[in-house]
């Protein structure tokens, strides 16, 4: 049914059981009562491509950060002229975000400060971006040197003798609060050359609207992406893992079944089974620092930390090579159709129109790899050591008595899981028992049952009235808020076997449904289904050579789960809204990646 | 050498085309070009000129249209049967007669017929189809002509429809002289079309040359470019060579050959066709990629008209190509302003507000 505006966050109330969730939450970061009418004057849309479940308190953190990071460059560092940042509030176990437009009258000076700062940035963009590198290696191996030592029961006599004068809560406080700094820090960094890069795209994509008014962005897309970037890194590591190990007809060793432990010793013993294992040992850094979540939730399993997950890939790769299944991604053909396609659109234009388009062209694909690659290096490498470290703070705590689950410390906001250390350390301290559960049992209990009613009820779209203009560049081109997605939301263009999104990656087919909502169920899939799910992540590229096509509920033409698909020529559409709620797993489908449009055939 | 009277597509060499008129010339283009075009051959001007010279027919022309205003209709109606009249008692001169019937036959011996293959004979104008002044329609073509002393009725017919009311008056509002003005005309193989069309290759709605547009219909073309049935509507992504979008509409009548007969006749398309799409999604796509190449082999947007014949051995048909010629309408507009380079066209792109519109 087709409406006008979306709801209001006033009249979305919790679900049963969760009335108190906003006591999960910072008090700046929710929609007030007394503040209704500005509240409900601005448009919100749900972030539902990096947050498509309820985050817990602990993890509220990284929605905090990376919003607030995005911002910053974007009002504060390049004084992009016509955006500030992004609004965030949580509602319901979800966030809602805003774009901030930029006063009109300080347009002007905004355009000459961003011409400095930007054109300092897009001028010597490649020698930033290895600094860059540099930077981010370095913050990391910071991260990963953090200790979080349990107190002891005396403070060690070296200290006394040294004459040192503090105790052991001093450095593991500080080690809370470096790892919270360090986290804030890497968050910073994310976002350094991000909010350049989208301006690029947008920059190109309106210059190609402008050329030709009715040119599909799909088209558009092809022009700029690459074909070899870290991104893919993980998942082309793990085909060459299965080569290899097809190559030393070790295939037999993976099928006999028994664990990582016990598979990876039972290939030790065969010929060749050592040039295999010292290959896998060997890919694991960095490249096993890949998650199949994406990194926002504490419980996101790395590769690194659950082998059993790139081994079930490599596993699945070799039963394909040895069926005669070509595995690899299909980069010749890709980079082919990017040059035939430039060329082609290339031979339309002349003159100056010509050589804009190149400059514009240029740019966009100098900014492509640092867009695609800061996944890797920020959510997944990053932020894996960062949960890591948290769940090694929570194993102290769960060790001196807080808790009986490493997971419960995520249950708690970053502020009250250092007044739980503070509880500890004054109990240390003092020598009496701290609070600690009497006060930590009924509260995460409660929280516990909150977060599960929250995640019955799957978030709206947006909220309120739909704005009449956009100008924030990450709006438009990773989250794909246009007219066409807000109209789809809204119920245009839809029957009630028909779904309007973007026409991601083209290709049509038909197949059975398979909706998941988490990377838990990826092992769900069957052959020739087609995945749907509120976003998908570059970590399930080992199952897109097996699927028929991607839906999703959001993510713009330049998000990552839209890049991958057409880098995998995997047939997608994105930003349909709610399919992940409305299609049922068996329905039989058909998906356009061309026109962008998914029809419930049966079921 | 001295020009003949006629002059196959496919012999017409580069320096002929002056001779031929804008449709012969594009024609002789694009079979040297290697398109699948229907033989055919030209009568050149120097056939025309001889008409003219025949019985002072010229004189009586040049005397009917002495001062005529622009724009006095009634006069250009009278000037227009004065001329007619005059053609129509004036003969063909026995030189330009001997060679249209001699070619005739010899097209006919070719494709395996017998002084009875149907063609279309269609005028050639030398003024016509330039990329500024668009011609298309203010003369006479016929369709499913067959034998060769109805060959020559219709090269007359073409012959004075140079003075029809219409484009006596078409000439007067653009000052182009009427005498400056001479004919050829073309006779070519008809197409036995199950489905014909027009392409253009840009958008005719807003001229985005990144889109190819297509019309079509049942039988021959002569239902599209009439304007008389409501066509399928194909837009198709130029560079991804995917189509974009279908209308089907209800396509009440077809032109089409009377078996047997010796001329088209409209009638009703029969009800289920009326709304079936005439063209699958791969013969919009094999349509769209010949106009492609003619655009390319051309330099410039192009208007084409093309068909389907039924063919056994394929059940996607044969595609033709009837008709080529410049765009004219999108083309002469001036480029749109370009976007200014670097930085400063970067500023100007995020000062663009993206309008939601639901």
């Amino acid at each position: 049914m087709s409406q006008l505006r979306f709801p209001s966050p006033y009249e979305l109330s919790a679900p049963p059981g969760a009335e108190d969730w906003r006591s999960m939450y910072p008090y700046y970061l929710t929609f007030r009562d007394d503040l209704r009418s500005t509240e409900e004057a601005k448009f919100w849309f749900c972030d539902s491509q990096h947050w498509p479940r309820p985050f817990k308190p602990f993890e509220a953190m990284t929605v905090e950060f990376a919003v607030k990071c995005l911002g910053q460059y974007n009002t504060r560092h390049y004084l992009v002229p016509p955006a500030n940042g992004i609004e965030v509030r949580f509602h319901n176990g979800y966030c809602y975000l805003s774009p901030v437009a930029a006063p009109a009258q300080d347009i002007p000076k905004r355009v000459e400060l961003f011409m400095q700062r930007a054109g300092h940035y897009f001028g010597h963009w490649n020698a930033l971006v290895e600094n860059w590198r540099v930077k981010v290696r370095a913050n990391i191996e910071a991260m990963e040197a953090i200790r979080f030592d349990p107190l002891p029961e005396v403070v060690p006599m070296a200290w006394i003798e040294s004459g040192v004068g503090i105790d052991n809560t001093v450095p593991l406080l500080a080690a809370y609060d470096q790892a919270i700094a360090l986290c804030y820090r890497t968050w910073n960094y994310h976002f350094e050359f991000l909010n350049l890069g989208y301006a690029a795209y947008l920059d190109f994509f309106m210059f190609c609207k402008q050329s030709f008014p009715s040119i599909s962005d799909q088209l558009i897309a092809k022009m700029v992406q690459g074909v070899d970037v870290d991104l893919f890194r993980p998942d082309d590591e793990l085909k060459k893992l299965a080569r290899l190990a097809v190559e030393l007809d070790l295939g037999s060793a993976f099928s006999a079944g028994g664990g990582v432990d016990a598979t990876l010793a039972r290939i030790g013993t065969r010929p060749g089974g050592a040039r295999w294992l010292a290959a896998w040992e060997a890919a694991q850094d960095p490249w096993f620092n890949f998650t199949a979540g994406n990194g926002f939730y504490a419980d996101d399993k790395y590769w690194c930390e659950h082998l059993e997950i790139p081994l079930g890939y490599v596993v699945d790769y070799i039963v394909r090579i040895q069926k005669g299944e070509a595995i690899e991604r299909p980069v010749a053909a890709l980079s082919a159709e990017r040059e035939r396609v430039t060329q082609e659109v290339r031979e339309l234009l002349d003159g100056e129109a010509l050589a804009t388009f190149d400059g514009k062209l240029g740019l966009a694909r100098t900014v492509f790899p640092y867009v695609e690659d800061h996944n890797f290096y920020i959510e997944h490498w990053s932020m894996g050591v960062f949960w890591r470290k948290m769940r090694e703070l929570s194993a102290v705590l769960r060790d001196a008595g807080f808790w009986d689950d490493v997971g419960d410390l995520f249950y708690l906001g970053r502020n009250e899981v250092r007044d739980v250390l503070a509880d500890h350390c004054m109990a240390w301290a003092v020598g009496a028992p701290p609070i600690g559960r009497t006060h930590l049992d009924p509260l995460i209990a409660k929280r516990k049952a909150m977060m599960r009613s929250l995640a019955t009820q799957p978030p709206k779209p947006a909220l309120n009235t739909p704005p009449e203009v956009i100008t924030e560049p990450f709006t438009i081109m990773l989250w794909g808020i246009t007219s066409e997605s807000i109209g789809a939301w809204l119920g245009r263009d839809s029957g009630e076997n028909r779904l309007k999104g973007m026409a991601a990656s083209p290709g049509l087919v038909e197949g059975l449904a398979r909706v998941i909502r988490s990377a838990d169920q990826l092992s769900e899939v069957q052959p020739g289904e087609i995945l749907v799910a509120p976003v998908t992540a570059p970590s399930w590229a080992p199952v897109f050579g097996k699927i028929a096509a991607t839906v999703t509920d959001i993510g713009g033409m330049m998000s990552h789960a839209s890049i991958v698909c057409r880098e995998y020529g995997l047939p997608a559409v994105t930003g349909t809204g709610n399919a992940s709620s409305t299609i049922r797993t068996g329905q039989r489908l058909r998906v356009d990646g061309n026109a962008g449009t998914v029809e419930v055939l049966a079921g | 050498m001295a020009l003949a009277h006629t002059v196959s597509f496919a012999a017409a060499s580069a320096e002929d085309e002056a001779d031929l008129g804008g449709k012969c010339a594009s024609l002789a283009r694009m079979v040297r070009g290697g398109a699948p075009v229907p033989p055919g051959f030209a009568v050149t001007t120097r056939a025309w000129h001889e008409m003219l010279a025949a019985n002072g027919l010229g004189a009586s022309v040049a005397e009917a249209l002495r001062e005529l205003a622009p724009g006095d209709v009634a006069a250009h109606d009278g000037a227009a049967r004065r001329i007619a009249a005059a053609f129509a008692a004036t003969p063909l001169p026995p030189a330009v007669a001997k060679a249209v019937t001699a070619a005739y036959r010899s097209l006919c011996e070719a494709e395996g017929a017998h002084d009875d293959l149907p063609v279309a004979v269609r005028s050639s104008a030398t003024a016509e189809d330039l990329p500024d002044a668009s011609f298309a329609g203010q003369q006479d073509t016929f369709l499913w002509v067959v034998g060769s002393a109805a060959v020559l009725a219709r090269l007359r017919d073409c012959w004075a429809s140079l003075y029809s009311a219409r484009a006596i008056g078409y000439r007067a509002d653009r000052g182009i002289a009427h005498l400056d003005v001479a004919m050829a005309v073309g006779v070519q193989k008809m197409v036995n079309a199950r489905t014909a069309g027009v392409a253009m290759t840009l958008d005719p709605c807003n001229g985005d040359r990144s889109r190819i547009a297509i019309d079509a219909s049942w039988g021959l073309g002569e239902a599209v470019v009439s304007g008389e049935v409501t066509p399928d509507h194909f837009v198709v992504d130029k560079v991804l060579r995917q189509v974009v979008s279908r209308t089907i509409s209800d396509k009440a009548v077809e032109v089409v050959a009377e078996p047997g007969a010796r001329r088209t006749v409209r009638r009703d398309v029969p009800p289920q066709r009326r709304r079936a799409p005439c063209l699958s999604d791969r013969q919009v796509v094999a349509v769209a990629a010949m106009a492609r190449q003619l655009e390319r082999a051309f330099g410039a947007p192009q208007d084409v008209e093309w068909a389907i014949e039924a063919c056994p051995a394929d059940p996607d048909g044969r595609l033709m190509l009837l008709q080529c010629r410049p765009e004219t309408v999108w083309s002469r507009r001036a480029a749109a302003q370009s976007a200014a380079p670097g930085l400063n066209g970067l500023v100007a792109n995020l000062l663009t507000p993206v309008r939601i519109q639901v």
